[in-house]
């Protein structure tokens, strides 16, 4: 990875302890959501996180925003720290990254207007100048596809898919230089999603972002993504370019995972070499020993229980934390032409 | 499908619509389609299309009280929109069966799933004696894949993942050995691992039962890993019914067309924009005149065309024996061509 380097997370952590309470009134058990994640987002490039639910995947982005402090580790924005900063310093350090969260209803105030809503960042930050804020207000309103003539109205006018060009108007308020997307586009219609994800694009090259962009579903992240990191409880399983990574998947999950995502075309039906998994992901308070995906895995030895493989890169360059990483590409589910 | 058969189940012209403080909501307006032993149907459309408000009145569920529902649904050749309560709950569960989105809140948290599944038995074969109860119910769970059933059979549903939970619910909706089993968004509570585990089950259940299976869906991924049959829902309409390989090549409503076009797809590695339907859906209270589609419409013919006048009816269009609700479909057929979506 030559390019510059927008955002990097060393070894985050984060623990939650579980509301039993052991002796001396101390959390015996802790929920490990993010257990030592590191990637790099590079500038002007978008990093997608795919995972199930529960992989930490969410976690993961409060954590590199700080909107919950990690248990250990590090997020560096342009070189500084952001968990060793505090007060007015990391104030600061927010006007250049900014988030927008899935669910357009609950992350919209229903008693503001789209104007307030738009401005609060400028506010919030003390750089509101009533006059001027009015136009920067229509000027974002223009910028993500919504009509500034609406900026006295309410979200509950809106429809989900221009609720969420609300918010994404206001991630954009103080030109940040790192967006970070939550499942931006998981809670609307495939058509209105196709329009979100369009202007998300739009705007990164308009605006020379840097996006990390979460979401489950990995044809939208394949869409979008230069890079993907693919999460299994708390960890990245694997890292990489999104072409590498969806063509010739290195970590026996991420082969899974993708063989189970739907063909798009019926013609493609009953392809050979369809990968099913057994059972459900383990819970999180209590991963297995070694490898965390070893209990699902096809290939798992005695070696996998007991040392945990580490991310790094396999023989042919692939960044993946395997001992046994796949070799022979992904043959189904892929588009014909 | 063969065209002689008798359908085992035909809706025939059906209409919800509720009544709210805002007005009248046309949920479901006009909806006519035949479905035929062992095959699979797939209902699409975003949300407020209408599929589920459908697919509850085959059941009669919904609430007669906001609802009104006028049409014929014949399952069996018993009309269930006018036949009495006793006769409705003799097909439901042993004729058709539903299972829904959300398998937590589909299950009793305060029963074990044995008990679940065999209240659904017992309905049916009031005169079941416990040893034959338990035996259908154990054969049920093996036969959905639940590991060490003699076990689970006594626990409660929270004590299962979402994937297994699922299986439960199955397993109730199977255990009578319905006809026709009507499954609202499966799997759409699911990730999509266990999504493809829930999928392979269905199918196979479908075999081995011979069972006809109404699935509804908003993901098109869904629909091209098991459809026969797809029904496009658009506002309380069916915009298109085409088998599933003619819809995904040859769509013949341009809504098929944005709708497939939308899909950011597996395959597709090619940075560039999506295709787009413009604006969002409509309002079920103040439809648009003439072809409720139009306002969104890339090939509507614009003011005072037989688009914004003339409300579409169904038929058939091309060579695929697809049927089209637009009035422009042959000539948009040949305009945009096979696969033209793509583009």
């Amino acid at each position: 990875m030559s390019s510059e380097i927008a955002l990097q997370a060393v070894d985050l952590v984060k623990h939650f302890p579980t509301g039993s309470k052991g002796l001396l009134g101390r959390a015996d058990k802790n929920v490990r959501a993010v257990d030592g994640v590191s990637f790099t987002l590079r500038k002007g490039k978008t990093l997608g996180i795919v995972g199930e639910s529960g992989c930490g995947k969410s976690t993961l982005a409060r954590v590199v925003t700080r909107l919950i402090e990690p248990t250990s580790g590090n997020v560096l924005l342009d070189g500084v720290d952001i968990t060793k900063t505090s007060g007015k310093d990391l104030r600061r350090l927010r006007r250049q990254m900014q988030m927008i969260f899935q669910d357009p209803v609950s992350s919209l105030n229903p008693r503001h207007s789209v104007g307030q809503i738009i401005a609060m960042p400028l506010r919030v930050q003390g750089l509101l100048d009533e006059a001027d804020s009015i136009e920067r207000v229509k000027e974002l309103m223009q910028l993500v596809g919504l009509n500034p003539e609406h900026f006295n109205r309410y979200p509950h006018e809106f429809s989900g898919g221009q609720r969420q060009r609300i918010g994404i108007g206001r991630s954009l308020a103080l030109n940040p230089t790192v967006i970070i997307a939550d499942e931006p586009v998981s809670a609307l219609d495939v058509s209105v999603q196709a329009q979100i994800l369009n202007l998300l694009e739009r705007l990164q090259t308009g605006l020379g972002l840097s996006m990390i962009f979460i979401a489950h579903d990995l044809s939208v992240v394949r869409h979008i993504a230069d890079d993907v990191a693919v999460m299994y409880l708390g960890k990245i399983v694997e890292i990489g370019p999104a072409e590498d990574v969806y063509s010739r998947p290195a970590h026996p999950y991420t082969k899974a995972l993708l063989s189970a995502v739907p063909i798009h075309d019926p013609s493609e039906r009953g392809g050979t070499g369809r990968i099913r998994l057994v059972g459900d992901v383990p819970s999180p308070i209590d991963p297995p020993s070694g490898c965390r995906f070893r209990t699902r895995c096809w290939k798992a030895t005695d070696l996998c229980g007991a040392i945990e493989p580490p991310l790094q890169a396999d023989a042919s360059g692939r960044i993946v934390a395997c001992h046994f990483p796949e070799e022979t590409p992904l043959t189904i589910g892929k588009s014909p032409e | 499908m063969t065209e002689n058969s008798v359908p085992v189940l035909s809706v025939q012209n059906l209409r919800v619509s509720f009544d709210t403080q805002d007005g009248t909501v046309h949920a479901v307006d006009g909806v006519s389609f035949d479905a035929y032993a062992g095959e699979t149907i797939c209902i699409v459309g975003e949300s407020g299309s209408g599929k589920s408000v459908m697919a509850s009145s085959i059941m009669r569920l919904n609430n007669s009280s906001t609802a009104t529902t006028e049409g014929r649904i014949l399952v069996k050749g018993l009309d269930v929109l006018s036949a009495s309560e006793e006769e409705v709950r003799g097909i439901r569960g042993s004729e058709v069966a539903m299972i829904f989105q959300d398998p937590m809140s589909a299950l009793n948290p305060y029963f074990t799933v044995g008990k679940q599944i065999a209240e659904a038995y017992v309905v049916h074969h009031p005169g079941a004696s416990k040893h034959e109860i338990h035996d259908v119910v154990l054969a049920m769970m093996i036969k959905v894949g639940i590991p060490s059933p003699e076990k689970r059979i006594d626990e409660y549903p929270h004590q299962f993942s979402g994937g297994m939970r699922q299986r439960i619910v199955i397993a109730i909706a199977l255990i009578n050995n319905p006809k026709i089993l009507i499954a609202d968004e499966p799997t759409t509570a699911l990730d999509v691992t266990v999504q493809a585990q829930i999928l392979d089950l269905m199918m196979s259940l479908q075999k081995e039962f011979g069972m006809t299976i109404i699935l509804i869906t908003h993901d098109l991924g869904v629909v091209a890993e098991v459809a026969q049959d797809v029904i496009v829902m658009y506002a309380g309409h069916i915009v298109e019914q085409s088998h599933v390989d003619a819809l995904f090549h040859a769509p013949t409503h341009p809504y098929s067309w944005g709708l497939l076009g939308s899909v950011a797809s597996y395959g597709d590695n090619k940075r560039g924009g999506l295709v787009t339907i413009s604006g969002s859906p409509p309002s079920l209270i103040s439809l648009a005149v003439g072809c409720s589609f139009h306002p969104r419409c890339a090939h509507s013919k614009g003011e005072g065309s037989v688009c914004m006048t003339v409300s579409p009816s169904l038929r058939s269009v091309g060579s695929d024996g697809s049927r089209s609700a637009c009035h422009l479909a042959d000539d948009v057929l040949v305009s945009v061509g096979r696969g033209g979506f793509r583009s």
